[in-house]
């Protein structure tokens, strides 16, 4: 009972982490229909340049406490990732916006790739231990459950964001504009929506949304890598599919229901599976989901698009 | 042959004849020439025969059937490592060739039924993601199936395979000719591996313009209407996945008795994407696009590894980027930038039954129309 109260709290840490990443996915695929799939990438790209410049304020500005380091790390990766979203749009994707359907979703793969080979030119194949600024020592445990002070800030700053989202999908202008965009491009730029400013703007809140996932996601395990961010991305795009693409609530409750069932499924696994397979199969339910979600149930949990879009 | 005699530039379209004989002059003596600049030459060009086959069979499901296939590596891997369970000390089971890389083909071609069966209702890049996944699986059992029993021994992997017997004739050992001559081994499988090709080749071409080729093309310009018309879509995707895997399979076969030793490591979603890049690069959907993809982007990198290296040693005092980081970065740029300057490849489908679905706009009318 301990061991599956346990795998729950640290399911629901890392099933928001990936709810995260899931809803830079599904903003982007509810918008233009593609698979963006650097996003996973551009979460690399946010944990390894906070890393650094956490790494330059400690030696430039040691004075800072270890909270305001963090902090200062997090907005600076925000902002670079913000950037380098919006120059992907603007260089990669915006000029196969008409071309058929395969080609957008190559260049993605290219940009991928791409970036994983910038960062592991700039910051080299090793494992690069993420400063824990926040403690990841357990607190006393609670009803037999340890919870560390990292995965109580990463569940409170993933529910602010996803709230912070929801309403600024439904309560604003920017928000309106863009759903207005995702449900018919053209009658929305004939309403007088600027399209292509909402389409970067999607990029731009996602690759953020990415960034603060990277760096929560690095903090909680205490490392980062150049080719780190191709796991959470597959997986987040499976809590994406999960909860039905395109839409908000379900890229949260997909990315929640993925993180419970793959911790709880770890802790489980060699029981159910009679000792021939271990925790090291992981990686396994997000796929295994998946392909069940897809072939069962191909609209998700809450969606309503067709899996079948040509 | 004929798309490839055509691909000769200038005399490709006026004398195609001369052309066939230049194409089948270079396929032979490349080795050759490759040995005046060193052996590993010839080993390079021996791998991107192998590449070629990969090409050519993912060539077959991405180019010829719209199906895109992100995980293409594990059929190669199905079929190396079963490869190495039939003809290594591994299991200590020793059978010939001829069982071993027919096995070898029929398993990878279950596994593409058994990739395939689920996923034929998804298109585009869904069935990217769950062939990227399946690609994934397949590394994740490779890596941890040597607990509790050793089945593929894990990522140390699997090694003392036996080399490739032909009629008796062990092609892995030199070969003596009167007392002077000696052939390397990498001559010979050379030009086994090209026989494998050409077969390959042959093959591809008559299905192309066949029955089943059409019915791809049909599947792949548009499901529905190929599905009104009488196609069926489901046995024909199926027959894709399987018949692509198959070369796959063979492919893997070859690489694992090639290189004596396996182990998960070759089969990484990296060499997925490479074989993509290959034939994206070249021009999906045509066959001499595809094999001059294959070739190109195999060569290019170790032509960088023997110039970018020193060229850097020279002009910063040490390497900056090495080799395998070279690779990558030249095959994303390819990638990328093919995407956006020239969608169709190198050189574009042209023909009435091998039009891809990314030929766009003008640049696909203007190249058909020469």
């Amino acid at each position: 009972m301990e061991t599956l109260l346990q795998q729950t709290v640290n399911g629901l840490v890392v099933g928001s982490v990936y709810a995260l990443i899931a809803l830079g996915y599904t903003m982007v695929y509810g918008i233009l229909g593609l698979i963006n799939f650097a996003h996973g990438d551009v979460l690399m790209v946010g944990a390894l340049v906070a890393l650094e410049a956490i790494r330059l304020l400690q030696i430039y500005a040691p004075e800072l406490g270890l909270v305001p380091t963090l902090l200062a790390g997090l907005a600076i990766s925000v902002v670079v990732c913000m950037i380098l979203g919006y120059t992907i749009e603007r260089t990669a994707y915006r000029r196969l916006r008409n071309a058929p359907r395969l080609a957008p979703l190559i260049t993605a793969i290219g940009v991928s790739f791409l970036l994983q080979t910038l960062a592991m030119i700039i910051w080299g194949r090793n494992y690069h231990t993420f400063p824990q600024l926040v403690s990841t020592v357990p607190l006393e445990p609670i009803a037999g459950v340890f919870i560390t002070p990292v995965q109580i800030a990463i569940l409170v700053v993933s529910a602010t964001l996803m709230v912070g989202l929801v309403v600024l999908v439904n309560k604003t202008r920017l928000g309106r504009a863009m759903r207005a965009t995702a449900e018919n491009h053209k009658v929305a730029s004939l309403m007088g929506v600027d399209t292509n400013k909402i389409i970067a703007a999607t990029f731009i809140i996602g690759s953020g949304l990415a960034a603060v996932a990277g760096v929560m996601y690095s903090s909680n395990y205490g490392i980062a890598h150049y080719a780190m961010g191709f796991m959470p991305g597959l997986k987040a795009f499976t809590a994406a599919v999960l909860g039905g693409i395109g839409n908000l609530a379900g890229a949260m409750l997909g990315g929640i229901v993925l993180g419970l069932v793959e911790s709880i499924g770890a802790g489980y696994i060699e029981d159910l599976s009679f000792g021939f397979l271990n925790s090291s199969y992981q990686d396994i339910f997000a796929f295994l989901i998946l392909g069940i979600v897809l072939i069962f149930r191909p609209t998700g949990l809450l969606g309503e698009r067709v899996a079948d879009r040509a | 042959m004929n798309e490839l005699a055509l691909a000769v530039p200038y005399l490709g379209k006026r004398h195609p004849a001369a052309a066939r004989w230049v194409v089948i002059a270079i396929a032979i003596g490349a080795p050759l020439i490759a040995v005046l600049f060193g052996k590993t030459w010839v080993r390079i060009l021996d791998f991107a025969m192998l590449y070629v086959m990969l090409a050519i069979g993912l060539n077959l499901v991405v180019g010829f059937a719209g199906l895109l296939d992100l995980g293409y590596i594990a059929f190669y891997a199905v079929g190396a490592y079963t490869f190495a369970f039939l003809a290594s000390p591994h299991f200590d089971i020793h059978l010939p060739f001829w069982l071993v890389l027919p096995a070898g083909a029929a398993c990878a071609a279950v596994a593409g039924i058994i990739l395939g069966l689920p996923t034929l209702r998804l298109r585009g890049d869904y069935l990217a993601i769950v062939t990227l996944g399946f690609g994934e699986i397949v590394r994740i059992f490779l890596n941890n199936l040597n607990h509790p029993v050793n089945i593929t021994n894990g990522p140390q992997g699997i090694n003392m395979i036996d080399p490739l017997v032909l009629f008796g004739w062990d092609i892995s050992r030199p070969l003596k000719i009167g007392d002077e001559i000696t052939v390397n081994s990498l001559f010979l499988y050379y030009y086994v591996f090209l026989a494998f090709v050409v077969l390959s080749i042959i093959l591809v071409q008559r299905l192309q313009v066949s029955r089943v080729g059409r019915a791809w093309a049909a599947i792949r310009d548009d499901e529905l209407a190929a599905k009104a018309i009488g196609i069926n879509t489901r046995n024909m995707k199926l027959l894709a996945f399987s018949l692509g895997a198959t070369f796959g399979g063979v492919s893997g076969g070859l690489f694992a008795a090639f290189q004596g030793f396996v182990s998960p490591e070759s089969f990484s979603l990296m060499e997925s994407i490479a074989v993509l890049t290959m034939i994206v690069f070249g021009g999906m959907g045509n066959l001499a696009g595809v094999i001059i993809g294959a070739l190109a982007l195999t060569a290019l990198p170790e032509v960088l590894r023997y110039v970018a290296v020193p060229v850097q040693q020279a002009v910063f005092d040490r390497v900056i980027l090495d080799p395998e980081v070279l690779r990558m970065l030249l095959l994303s740029l390819a990638m990328i930038f093919m995407m956006l300057l020239r969608p169709a490849g190198l050189i574009p489908a042209y023909s009435r039954y091998s039009r891809p679905e990314l030929v766009v706009g003008k640049a696909a009318s203007g190249e058909a129309g020469k």
